[in-house]
């Protein structure tokens, strides 16, 4: 009874859906877009190890300042990076007084604690990046209706999010004659509608000046930031590698000896099932 | 325990003597996982699945205690409590990704050993109930990954609630109703994220009284092993203790080593970039899709896509991603054969691998977005996939020929060292296909 029940329910789930199966298709137009994206290009970096494999790696702190300074002088215009606190940027090799001095150069909200009104103050090394505006609509009003996003997460919010947001800064181009882009955007093949309304923000080389001395080419500032973004998205990058080196060769020993206790409990049994068959020959 | 050889636990000392008259605990514990449970010798690595999925069990609920003591269930604040663990908390990263890889790694481990179950077996009298037990827990762990997945509340967490509980809405007459009941209000909001917090630190536990229920009934028949014959006598069993204890203790290494390796090297590698976006209910992701764990039924969810019957297509999906689940219950009364193990089953056995590919290029279609060629693919694939157990399981147990059993396990262990037994039992050839029970 259950076998013909089963029978009768599996060919109506089988005609129901081959029935799906053998309609027609409309036939869908190619996308333009999707002829146009690209991929991110893929890049080494010194966060991805040896073979740019992801196993080891640690940030280059240098690397880090510069793209911090690529971060101030450029992306902060627009872009938030709200979930870090100026004291995070010790990691970055800053030492106390000069995150106190970076702090120093920013504004938080507070409230005046004479009168209770909103206020602002100097920020402290406590407190977060502040954001650059006080909702989305107040930054869409500002930006032409474009919402520049925090940036904090940046490269773990998108697909192969590191090489995506170096590729996407150094990926503005002109459009091919087939694709118009509307007034006000720019045509970027790595963005996902091809239409950025980010203008390009490393417009030239030597934009900013370096203050380790590194010449500032586009390419150079690109990487430098993207590793800075790298950073603020998984800043314990560098403490999680460490961890998993330790961790793996922990228990590849623990492994090995469970293997010999392994072989030495089954010895008896294991051994017998042979010298039977010794005996036996 | 049912075999008359088990060791019985003796307790030597003074305190050992006290707590068996009174709280016998260790006799428990003894008769459960000790030398009291005489076990098959001839388990091989297949069957460490179980152990692994119990620890993968223990490590969410371990990891998820610590997270939920940092995590705060409010949509205001949900996501940036879960930045605040991966950055301000102390190793909450490694707590957050152990959890969230943990997850994965979880119904890795359970999918083997469903398969495994399927291969020799294990469904088959007398362990029905084992099975359908174990189903029980698969499904609780669905709705618990689910859940779990909701209180990050990035993007993918509060667009994968919306389609999830939408499904509800495909039910006639009351869909609706079910579905604002489920949400607590008409889209996801903080009604959700409340109960979805509170559902998935309590699941974690049923979970765990389920397990106990299923490895209660696992030790009544004993394990099932890769001959599918039934232990005869003594010699083919070892105490459970030391013997797979051991073997279970290296297999778990193996298993955190590579847990490990993907916790600290790649830990979001198997999630979705979307969902490190805040949830943002006007902003729709390009592509909805589940964990890679859901996959498969996803892919026999959207693989419906007329109406048929007068049944609209959303709710054929609906019913039959349901139903290629709970028929698994009745599948030890659709595979009728008498012979457990697919190793003496020379048909089902390339049956069985065929399964197996379906359900993996199922996953791949799932993952995808719901345009040609994986559409029509996951159609075809999903009419095999029921065809496989409502049509072609009973058709085959019953027509076909099975391979000559070895007349017990130690008879087939002593084979596989390349020897013919001589314990007059009749030998390899001897026994014909034995009833299962």
């Amino acid at each position: 009874m259950i076998r013909l029940g089963a029978l009768g329910l599996g060919l109506l789930f089988v005609i129901t859906v081959l029935w799906g199966a053998i309609q027609p298709r409309d036939v869908v137009p190619e996308d333009p877009v999707e002829k146009l994206h690209l991929h991110p290009k893929e890049i080494a970096w010194t966060h991805n190890g040896p073979g740019n494999l992801g196993v080891l790696g640690t940030f280059d702190r240098k690397q880090l300042q510069r793209g911090f300074q690529v971060y101030k002088e450029i992306c902060s215009a627009c872009h938030s990076i709200n979930r870090i606190a100026f004291r995070d940027l010790a990691a970055l090799g800053f030492s106390e007084p000069e995150v106190k001095a970076i702090a120093a150069q920013y504004e938080v909200a507070s409230i005046d604690d004479k009168t209770g009104e909103p206020a602002t103050r100097t920020a402290t090394p406590a407190d977060k990046f502040p954001l650059n505006y006080p909702n989305e609509i107040a930054a869409r009003a500002a930006q032409n209706g474009a919402y520049p996003p925090d940036l904090s997460l940046m490269t773990k919010a998108r697909e192969d999010g590191v090489n995506y947001v170096h590729s996407l800064l150094t990926g503005y181009a002109d459009a091919p004659a087939n694709w118009t882009v509307p007034d006000g955007l720019y045509y970027n093949p790595y963005f996902k509608s091809l239409n950025i309304a980010m203008p390009p923000p490393l417009a030239a080389d030597d934009q900013i000046t370096y203050a380790d001395g590194t010449k500032a080419t586009r390419e150079q500032m690109s990487k430098d930031v993207t590793a800075f973004l790298t950073w603020t998205a998984e800043p314990k990058l560098e403490a999680r590698k460490e961890t998993g080196v330790a961790a793996i060769i922990f228990l590849l020993i623990l492994t090995g000896l469970g293997y010999l206790s392994y072989r030495k409990v089954w010895a008896d049994i294991k051994g017998k099932a042979r010298s039977n068959v010794v005996d036996n020959v | 325990m049912s075999f008359p050889w088990a060791k019985q636990y003796q307790p030597t000392t003074e305190l050992g003597k006290f707590m068996d008259s009174r709280l016998p605990l260790p006799r428990f514990v003894h008769g459960a996982l000790g030398a009291g449970y005489p076990t098959p010798k001839n388990l091989n690595y297949f069957y460490n699945f179980g152990v692994l999925a119990g620890v993968a069990l223990v490590i969410q609920i371990i990891t998820g205690v610590v997270l939920g003591m940092h995590y705060a269930a409010n949509v205001a604040v949900a996501f940036d409590s879960v930045e605040h663990i991966m950055r301000d908390v102390n190793s909450g990263w490694m707590m957050r990704y152990m959890h969230a890889v943990g997850a994965s790694f979880f119904f890795g481990v359970v999918y083997v050993h469903i398969f495994r179950g399927l291969y020799y077996g294990s469904y088959k009298p007398p362990r029905e109930v084992l099975w359908m037990l174990g189903l029980v827990i698969f499904l609780l762990m669905m709705a618990t990954a689910f859940m779990g997945y909701v209180l990050v509340w990035g993007q993918m967490s509060f667009w994968g609630a919306t389609v999830i509980t939408g499904l509800f809405s495909a039910i006639p007459l009351v869909g609706n109703v079910i579905q604002t009941w489920l949400l607590g209000g008409f889209a996801p909001d903080n009604a959700t994220l409340n109960r979805f917090f509170s559902l998935h630190y309590l699941l974690p536990f049923v979970i765990f009284g389920v397990i106990i229920l299923h490895v209660w009934s696992l030790h009544i028949p004993g394990s099932n092993n890769p001959t599918g014959v039934d232990v005869k006598g003594p010699q083919d069993t070892v105490p459970f203790h030391p013997y797979y204890t051991a073997k279970d203790f290296f297999g778990l290494g193996v298993y955190l080593t590579l847990f490990a390796a993907v916790v600290f090297f790649a830990p979001n590698a198997l999630g979705e970039a979307d969902n490190y976006i805040p949830a943002n209910s006007l902003s729709t992701p390009a592509h909805i899709v589940p964990e890679w764990y859901f996959w498969p039924f996803y892919a026999i969810l959207r693989a419906f896509t007329t109406d048929f019957l007068f049944i609209p297509a959303k709710l054929w999906g609906v019913i039959a991603m349901f139903a290629s689940i709970l028929l698994l219950f009745f599948l030890p009364w659709l595979d009728t054969s008498p012979v457990r193990s697919n190793s003496y089953r020379p048909l089902n056995r390339i049956l069985f691998w065929v399964f197996v590919a379906v359900c993996l290029v199922l996953g791949v279609c799932g993952g995808k977005p719901a345009a040609e060629p994986w559409v029509r693919l996951s159609q075809v694939l999903t009419a095999y996939y029921f065809a496989h157990f409502l049509i072609i399981t009973p058709l085959v147990s019953r027509f076909e020929k099975t391979l000559p059993l070895p007349s017990s396990i130690s008879d087939a262990v002593l084979a596989k060292y390349g020897k013919t037994p001589t314990g007059g039992s009749g030998g390899l050839g001897g026994a014909a296909a034995q009833p299962a029970e």
